[in-house]
């Protein structure tokens, strides 16, 4: 697979001292962080705590304040073009043509990427996503996972070397979420980079290589899961009684049979001693 | 110039003439008040009208194209807001696409969109029994006068597609533009009107557009009326399409 970078060592991701104000509110006070090539990054934090300024910062929708930023080698502020050739954004709401049919909205991203072939493109996405059948319905009548998946699909063409996924599951039922884990998990198995923004704790635990915790406008806390955990005291032996969550229940009733990766419970009893 | 420019433009132009081809409604409900206005005038308060002229909807017609275009704008201001809420236009800022493609999009659109319904107003007005002799140059005329004002109108539209906070204040900008032909010569000749009434409707932009286009369908000699008609269109034009794209790039950086 041949990938237009500019520098293939390093980080992929580059950020630093980035702040931004919205008049009197002082959303980002200094952000830091690095992305490895190829990894998956969350960036963890509940709502407000500024991730999807980081992400639109770092996908050239928005100019920060203050401090660096760099994607693919190429710096936010003064090279947004060659930026733009080297991400997708995938935003808090699914950025699909609701009149136009998945296939179209599919072949009109990859027109405007000024790609050959957009209708080969279109179907093969199509049918790496399970949209192939619902192809020529008009996308108003999909339900949130397809839409969700499609708007995955579409951030996908041209191969971008890196993809902003910013709250890829706020909002999607259970099931719709296992399906978008998996698209996430095979995107990384490529070799493409996914920054991933989240107020869920299971889905940076179950998705991110790396975790950085945004927090009152700065990093607070970043590194592997494994690493995390040893930022707390080590964990007590209590005997908990394991009680099957009502997710697991509900996945269970409608005969899902939880490939995708269901939140594992070990973990969940020690967390959390109810 | 991005070199994608002319490239991107038209595959967004075909995203929307694609949007207008799956709701012709949008069409229809654009000339339909103009055509009730036209039948209004004509069937109900036309014959109490002196106009000087023999056949009313000659008369009225001029008046009329400019209310469908004030009126079919506002589909523009519409879609553009619905596209800013819909994160599909984040998507098109976060792609290397050229920028000033996804305004012109909208705008080719709206002159495709206004076209088809000043061809439905005009068919309307030909079976209530407009005639005019005018020779093809006229019609070509009248065809780009009518191009330009919808250009200019459709550059208006654009800010309030940019700005506003809900759909309503989205579409409730045109509502002004669609009642300003009425303190205009475009319904009833100027001269009836009360001193500073008509000294308004004498100099605001309908008039001399109204009147430019009358004389033309009539074949009558445009005097100094084309040269004002002409810079209003172009003035109003001049002054939308820079705050539109000020405002276009404030909004996107």
């Amino acid at each position: 697979m041949s990938r237009d970078s500019h520098q293939t060592a390093g980080p992929v991701i580059q950020v630093q001292g980035l702040e931004k104000s919205y008049s009197q509110l002082h959303v980002l006070r200094g952000v830091d962080f690095d992305v490895a090539r190829g990894s998956i990054f969350a960036l963890l934090g509940s709502n407000g705590a500024g991730k999807t300024t980081v992400v639109r910062i770092l996908s050239t929708l928005l100019k920060p304040d203050a401090g660096a930023a760099s994607v693919n080698g190429f710096d936010v502020a003064t090279q947004p073009a060659k930026v733009r050739e080297s991400i997708s954004l995938t935003g808090q709401f699914a950025a699909v043509d609701e009149i136009l049919s998945g296939r179209e909205n599919l072949v009109l991203v990859a027109r405007l990427r000024h790609l050959r072939e957009p209708g080969r493109i279109a179907d093969d996405l199509l049918a790496r996503f399970a949209l192939t059948d619902a192809a020529t319905r008009k996308v108003s009548t999909y339900s949130g996972g397809m839409r969700r998946r499609l708007d995955i699909a579409m951030s996908l063409i041209g191969d971008p070397p890196v993809i902003f996924l910013d709250e890829p599951t706020t909002g999607l039922d259970p099931q719709a979420r296992l399906e978008v884990w998996q698209a996430v998990r095979e995107l990384a198995t490529q070799g493409t980079t996914v920054l991933l923004t989240t107020q869920y704790l299971d889905e940076a635990e179950q998705l991110a290589d790396r975790i950085a915790i945004l927090h009152q406008g700065r990093i607070i806390a970043n590194g592997t899961l494994g690493e995390l955990k040893q930022l707390l005291p080590p964990a007590k032996v209590e005997y908990v009684e394991k009680q099957p969550t009502l997710e697991e229940v509900f996945l269970a009733v409608i005969g899902d049979d939880g490939t995708a990766g269901v939140p594992t419970p070990t973990a969940r009893a020690v967390k959390d001693p109810r | 110039m991005n070199k994608h420019f002319f490239g991107d433009t038209a595959v967004l132009l075909g995203r929307s003439l694609r949007h207008i081809s799956r709701s012709p409604d949008t069409i229809i409900t654009t000339a339909i008040m103009p055509i009730a206005f036209m039948l209004l005038f004509v069937y109900v308060f036309g014959g109490a009208i002196q106009t000087g002229s023999d056949s009313y909807v000659n008369y009225l017609l001029p008046g009329i194209l400019l209310i469908t275009v004030a009126s079919g704008i506002s589909y523009t201001a519409y879609r553009l807001f619905l596209d800013m809420k819909s994160g599909i236009f984040e998507r098109f800022q976060s792609m290397p696409v050229a920028r000033a493609s996804v305004l012109w999009a909208h705008v080719l659109t709206s002159l495709v969109a206004n076209l088809i319904s000043l061809v439905v107003v005009v068919l309307v007005a030909l079976a209530m029994g407009f005639r005019s002799g005018a020779s093809a140059l006229s019609w070509l005329a009248v065809a780009g006068i009518m191009m330009l004002f919808t250009l200019a109108l459709t550059w208006l539209a654009v800010i309030p597609g940019l700005t506003a906070k809900s759909v309503d204040g989205a579409s409730a900008f045109s509502y002004p533009l669609i009642f300003l032909p009425f303190i205009s010569s475009a319904f009833v000749p100027t001269q009836s009107m009360p001193g500073p009434v008509r000294v308004f409707a004498e100099n605001q932009p309908v008039t001399s557009i109204v009147n430019t286009i009358r004389d033309l369908f009539a074949q009558q000699q445009v005097g100094v009326d084309i040269w004002i008609a002409l810079a209003w269109c172009a003035g109003l034009l001049a002054v939308a399409y820079g705050v539109a794209m000020n405002i276009y790039r404030r909004r996107i950086s």
